[in-house]
């Protein structure tokens, strides 16, 4: 990992700051909820927390426009939350309810929104690059100036078709971002281990696709390379690739029991790294914000998911009659 | 000595070709290797070129025949010095190694698939119908739609300046530009994913793969990304797209590439799945799938595709999915089928006919939705199922016909249901082998005979 980036530049407004900071702290304590509604049994199956990894998807979503879609894998928590998308309908679709954004029948892994360009949500390693790219495809067909920002991590770098999609997307000048969320761990398999390859976004040279990698700690840092990326894209020059550096502080889902990494390492990457509390350093030594302002903004959040989470257990679930609707068109 | 020119078999499952062009006339001395004439066979226009030495003695089939049979001689080589001997006196012994494979290569479609007495739902008695083959007949549905619907658009391997594997989207390049004919790298797991991306997008792609065997690279993406996604959002988004190509045997291309992958797909909630047999059942089914919402798997056949049919002549001519066709009318037992199984189904029928029994024959056209009201109202009047297909025996398509009937008409049964299918074997190379691999006509005949207990 790289060194601690300096202090932001000074057009960084405080309002800027506050904002990447409330919704940061939005996901990590929507996670931490889900976490526990996991161990009370009310969240079931497969639950991939992103805990660790804010800064990625509140950096990008503040370099999208209005319009702009995303399409991720079953680590998508955080995704939905950053682009808008409701607490309470997240929350819910995760306990299985009807108020869930896919009425229960999605889970965590499968949510959708087609109001906030959000095209899931997809369980299969790799399967969400080539469809981002067909989402971009969709875009540039239509003419629309639309970009799509196709989200992956270190494992699927390692699919085949991710690299039939690099190949397609240079071809035909595609408008997508393809972002490598680098945890360093596919599951239990560490980069190191998977690969002998320097970076992953230098892959992308071999097909003329150009890249860089990011401090995934520094959502400012993020947040400059999205807008480097999304410019490039939208002007018609064709993918970007972004390889940003995080770190997954939970195991790979609620069942990892997390051998394959020392817990120093962890607690070494939560105490200097953390993208959460770099910005609230960073509010407070610049004075843009006091303590109190800042428990304010946590007791708002709190109230939030709090909300959300009641919502999640007092939605019913859905009627047994949901069974067979939305299987045709 | 004087050697007959044959024409060429230019592809596996050509069976005549249009003689373009010559390059030699009569006198020309000829080299090995010179390129003698262009030949147009179903797929591509071909070059053709001499194997031996000499001098083109005499033509036999002029420049713009169209309908050569393969092995048909079509010029006489002489050496030098040598007169042309006369017509028919050429030696014909050099046809026989040649003649042996081409009519092998397609037993079931060996004869013209003749437009059989139906009593068809689809077009009103009287009306104006045109001949075409299946080829055009998925052409001139595809062009209908994108002209009609600006968001259709064609991708795969060759569809656009290569003019398509086997010609189907021939001339679309040039209508709709190459933005809307995508010539794709050989990806078919990418493609099927970009294309899948592009329908929950807003737009309509057909995606072509050369075969359905290599489908097996991107089945993911038509499972769980194109079939899938309306259920898993709620009914947020879906993907309304085709997947179309040459699906089952061709013709001595070996176990790779032929496979029957209608019983795969028709197992899947959330996917739709056409087999035409007729250019009609081309045309209109084709036309509906690009107007249907949902991912449609649309099974064709390499070995129809040149196959001629009546087609109604009518604009934008559809046909329904789930709605069988009762192509030939019968009392005795029901015979279900669909796609290239129909073939054998019919000529089955015929057969039968001569010897006094009545087979009702059932063309499912789609598989899923599957219109097994047809099949039921059949069998309750006729007491006697077979079904037949060109897949294979466990799993079948058959399989679920027979357990649908023996669950909702057990009691009109006189006979146990019998499924005709492809042998249970990789499909081999050698001509005699693969003949036996696939169903046979007598095959259909015999369980016929079965279940009337004849």
């Amino acid at each position: 990992m790289a060194a601690k980036k300096p202090a932001p530049k000074s057009n960084v407004s405080a309002d800027e700051l506050k904002h990447h900071y409330r919704e940061m702290l939005l996901i990590r304590r929507f996670e931490e909820k889900a976490g526990q509604l996991y161990g009370m049994g009310l969240i079931g199956g497969f639950c991939h927390l992103y805990i660790g990894q804010e800064a990625v998807v509140v950096g990008l979503e503040a370099a999208a426009e209005e319009g702009d879609k995303r399409v991720t894998s079953y680590r998508d928590h955080g995704h939905m939350l950053a682009c808008g998308m409701d607490p309470k309908g997240v929350m819910a679709e995760l306990t299985g309810r009807e108020g869930g954004y896919s009425k229960g029948k999605g889970g965590s892994m499968h949510m959708f929104s087609k109001e906030k360009h959000f095209y899931g949500g997809h369980g299969i390693v790799g399967a969400q690059v080539p469809l981002g790219a067909g989402l971009a495809f969709a875009d540039k067909y239509l003419g629309n100036g639309r970009v799509t920002f196709a989200y992956f991590g270190d494992g699927a770098a390692n699919q085949g078709q991710v690299y039939e999609t690099y190949n397609m997307a240079e071809l035909w000048d595609l408008p997508v971002v393809f972002v490598i969320e680098n945890n360093q761990y596919a599951m239990g398999m560490s980069v190191a281990r998977s690969t002998k390859s320097k970076t992953l976004w230098e892959r992308g040279a071999a097909y003329g696709i150009q890249g860089e990698e990011v401090d995934g700690m520094d959502v400012m840092a993020v947040k400059a390379a999205g807008e480097r990326a999304v410019q490039f894209c939208r002007s018609g020059k064709g993918p970007y690739i972004l390889e940003v550096k995080t770190y997954r502080y939970r195991g790979h889902s609620m069942s990892d029991p997390a051998k394959y990494r020392t817990r120093e390492e962890v607690q070494k990457m939560r105490d200097e790294r953390d993208p959460i509390e770099q910005v609230r350093q960073l509010l407070l030594t610049g004075n843009h914000a006091t303590e109190d302002d800042l428990k304010a903004i946590d007791k708002e959040i709190k109230d939030i998911v709090n909300e959300a989470a009641e919502f999640s257990k007092t939605s019913p679930e859905p009627a047994l009659s949901e069974l067979w609707t939305d299987i045709y068109a | 000595m004087a050697t007959e020119i044959l024409m060429p078999a230019l592809s596996p499952t050509m069976e005549e070709g249009t003689l373009a062009k010559w390059l030699k006339k009569e006198g020309d001395v000829v080299k090995s290797g010179d390129i003698i004439a262009e030949i147009e066979t179903d797929k591509a226009t071909m070059e053709f070129e001499a194997v031996d030495e000499g001098i083109m003695g005499k033509i036999l089939i002029a420049a713009g025949t169209e309908g050569v049979k393969v092995n048909t001689p079509i010029a006489v080589m002489v050496e030098e010095g040598e007169d042309v001997p006369a017509a028919g006196a050429a030696p014909a012994a050099k046809a026989e190694a040649p003649k042996a494979e081409a009519p092998v290569a397609a037993p079931a479609a060996a004869k013209p698939a003749a437009p059989a007495p139906t009593q068809s739902p689809d077009w009103p008695e009287g009306t104006k119908m045109k001949t075409m083959t299946v080829r055009e007949a998925l052409r001139e549905a595809m062009s209908e739609e994108m002209r009609r619907d600006p968001t259709v658009f064609l991708m795969g391997e060759e569809v656009g300046e290569y003019q398509g594997a086997y010609k189907i989207s021939q001339g679309m390049l040039d209508e709709f530009g190459a933005k809307r004919i995508i010539d794709t790298p050989i990806t078919e797991h990418g493609f099927a994913g970009i294309a899948t991306g592009a329908a929950f997008g807003g737009l309509r792609p057909i995606v072509e793969f050369m075969t359905f065997n290599f489908a097996m690279q991107a089945i993911d993406h038509l499972i769980n990304s194109a079939a899938k996604t309306l259920y898993m959002s709620g009914g947020q988004m879906g993907a309304p797209m085709v997947f179309r190509g040459p699906n089952g045997a061709a013709a001595r291309v070996g176990a790779q590439h032929s496979q029957d992958y209608a019983a795969w797909y028709m197992q899947i909630p959330g996917l739709k799945v056409a087999m035409p047999y007729s250019a009609a059942d081309a045309k209109g089914l084709m036309k509906t799938a690009i107007r249907d919402n949902n991912p449609i798997i649309f099974l064709e056949n390499e070995i129809m595709y040149g196959k001629s049919f009546e087609v109604p002549d009518v604009e934008d001519f559809t046909i329904p999915f789930g709605k069988a066709k009762i192509e030939r009318a019968g009392d005795d037992v029901t015979i279900v089928s669909f796609g290239i199984g129909m073939t054998y189904a019919l000529e089955a029928a015929a057969k039968l006919a001569d010897e006094g029994i009545s087979a009702e024959v059932i063309n499912l056209r789609t598989l899923r939705p599957m219109d097994t009201e047809t099949i039921l109202a059949s069998v309750r009047k006729t007491n006697r199922c077979i079904t037949v297909e060109e897949g294979w025996p466990q799993g079948a398509v058959g399989n679920y016909i027979s357990s649908v009937i023996m669950q909702q008409a057990f009691d009109y049964l006189d006979a146990p249901v019998i499924n005709c299918t492809g042998k249970d074997v990789p499909m081999p190379y050698a001509a005699n082998l693969e003949k036996h691999a696939l169903l046979t006509v007598a095959e259909v005949v015999d369980a016929v005979k079965s279940v009337t207990y004849r």
